[in-house]
């Protein structure tokens, strides 16, 4: 890990840690964050989190705010305690609202149901947000489950559907465009602007999908109803 | 309480204000005025907060009937506004009297017009801003983040300030074809070097699909020889080049991490002079450092201290 700083904007600088999507990253962008945050105090105006990058941007003189950031991240150690809730988070695997599932499962030669076992055995750790408010980059998904977006993007992906796009799978938070490969769907609102901190998954979080029933999937509150026909 | 009610609107006519900030980390936008200084100008004739909540008009189709007596202001682009049949020049506050009607018709010069009332405009805060984001649902006179429509009422609860006007050497100017002040950014090295000359030295016509997340300029085609990013944050302002080669620059609404190349990012001055170009205007880039570019918006601001 070598800390590298960029030049973005007039009143922001890119600070850079890695040059590759890893989960071992997480816990020194925790730590950067929390570091930055604090030595920044009020002069930070927003600090956006992605794969391998911290963008800061500051209502200071860029050298000023360019040494603070220097200096806070001087010794940086991984936090690798108490940083990032774990969630789980039901999802209703299934064709009707899923309609990538049987194309994954095709596509790997696996059985439907062992795409899912796969998805949802391990813990993904959230990587960014962005896209839309409340969804979470999230992965890496087991390789066999790799697979490229749509061609074409749909026009309407319902809220709470859950898709692979390469490596990496996320939720949508609410109705949107979106070409992600879907294979099921969450009754888990994802954004809430009454829910403190507004997102349920924060960067650097870990979530654990949960295959549900149907039956468990409407208990929860989820909506079956099927995507728009072609869209 | 005094009440305006809208009697015509477009989806391009909206509550907007300095924008969403320290929220950017969740995936929601900036949103706020795309011309800022108009902005600051419509609230500071009435003694506002500079970023109080304004009614930000693009290219006209508004109407409002004014429900008691009030003094507005409005500053920006000439939409050829009119008090009932009266022409009414911008860059200053007015006098709205009970039953007469504000129209912004369309553009004669620039694009965006801001209305401003005393004390702002009432509209619920949604994660610290009123900036209405269609997309994210977010901001508005209702919260949800809807454009204006007619039949709303637009309220505000000020005092009004004695009438005036913005000094006219203090009045932005909106140039045939203006010459934007671009921050280098990291990856400008990596792009050739027959696409940087032509980057800072051909005409970019705006692209007619342009609205508050990007405008898309069309000129030479320049290429990229870095290595594929990944996404990271992306700046107010940036000037991204996807593989077609035709520069993007990205708004206030825009998506908050994307992966694409980067000239650099437009600064703040810049980006209220662009919020103004209609399609098919040319406009030019001139490179800046970033410390310079600091030290000019400090310069600038200083006009509102």
């Amino acid at each position: 890990m070598k800390v590298r700083i960029e030049v973005v904007a007039i009143d922001s600088l890119m600070v850079r840690l890695f040059d590759s999507i890893d989960e071992a990253n997480m816990p020194w962008m925790l730590a950067a964050s929390q570091r930055l945050s604090a030595a920044l105090g009020t002069h930070l105006l927003d600090l956006v989190p992605s794969y391998t990058t911290l963008m800061v941007q500051f209502d200071l003189p860029p050298a000023e705010a360019k040494a603070l950031i220097l200096q806070a991240l001087d010794g940086l150690q991984p936090d690798t305690g108490s940083a990032g809730r774990r969630h789980e988070i039901p999802v209703w695997y299934h064709a009707s609202v899923g309609p990538e599932l049987p194309v994954l499962a095709a596509r790997s030669g696996l059985s439907e149901d062992e795409v899912i076992r796969l998805h949802s055995e391990r813990d993904y750790p959230v990587f960014a947000l962005g896209f839309a408010p409340g969804f979470g980059f999230m992965g890496l998904v087991d390789p066999q489950l790799a697979t490229p977006r749509l061609s074409t993007p749909r026009k309407r992906v319902a809220a709470g559907s859950v898709g692979i796009a390469e490596r990496q799978t996320a939720a949508y938070p609410a109705v949107s465009p979106g070409g992600w490969n879907l294979i099921g769907r969450t009754p888990v609102r994802l954004f809430d602007r009454e829910r403190e901190g507004y997102s349920l998954l924060q960067p650097g979080d870990r979530v654990r999908f949960v295959a549900v029933s149907h039956a468990q999937f409407l208990a929860l509150g989820g909506d079956d109803s099927p995507l728009e026909a072609g869209a | 309480m005094k009440q305006l009610m809208i009697e015509a609107s477009t989806p391009l006519c909206q509550l907007q204000d300095g924008g969403r900030f320290g929220v950017r980390h969740l995936g929601v936008t900036q949103g706020g005025a795309l011309d800022w200084v108009a902005m600051y100008w419509a609230n500071w004739l009435l003694g506002n907060a500079l970023d109080a909540p304004v009614i930000e008009v693009a290219l006209g189709g508004f109407s409002v009937l004014a429900e008691q007596d009030c003094v507005l202001a409005l500053a920006g682009a000439d939409l050829d506004a009119r008090v009932d049949d009266q022409p009414l020049a911008a860059w200053r506050s007015f006098t709205l009297a009970k039953g007469q009607r504000l129209t912004l018709r369309q553009p004669k010069q620039g694009v965006r017009a801001y209305l401003a009332a005393p004390g702002g405009f009432h509209g619920e805060a949604v994660l610290g801003s009123c900036a209405t984001v269609v997309r994210e649902e977010l901001g508005g006179i209702d919260g949800l983040g809807a454009a204006l429509g007619k039949g709303q009422m637009l309220s505000f609860a000020g005092s009004p300030a004695a009438l005036c006007e913005v000094p006219e050497a203090l009045r932005p100017g909106y140039p045939q074809k203006p010459l934007l002040d671009l921050v280098m950014g990291a990856q400008i090295g990596d792009f050739s070097g027959t696409s940087l000359f032509e980057a800072f030295n051909s005409d970019w016509t705006l692209d007619s699909r342009a609205d508050r997340m990007g405008i898309r300029l069309l000129g030479p085609q320049l290429v990229y020889q870095g290595a594929p990013m990944i996404s990271e944050g992306i700046p107010l302002g940036a000037v991204q080049v996807p593989p077609d080669g035709q520069p993007i620059v990205l708004l206030n609404d825009r998506q908050t991490i994307g992966g694409y190349p980067r000239l650099g990012a437009l600064t703040p001055l810049a980006l209220a002079q662009l919020a103004q170009c209609m399609p098919g205007v040319s406009v030019r880039f001139r490179a800046v450092v970033q410390d310079e570019a600091w030290r000019g918006q400090q310069a600038y601001l200083q006009r509102w201290r």
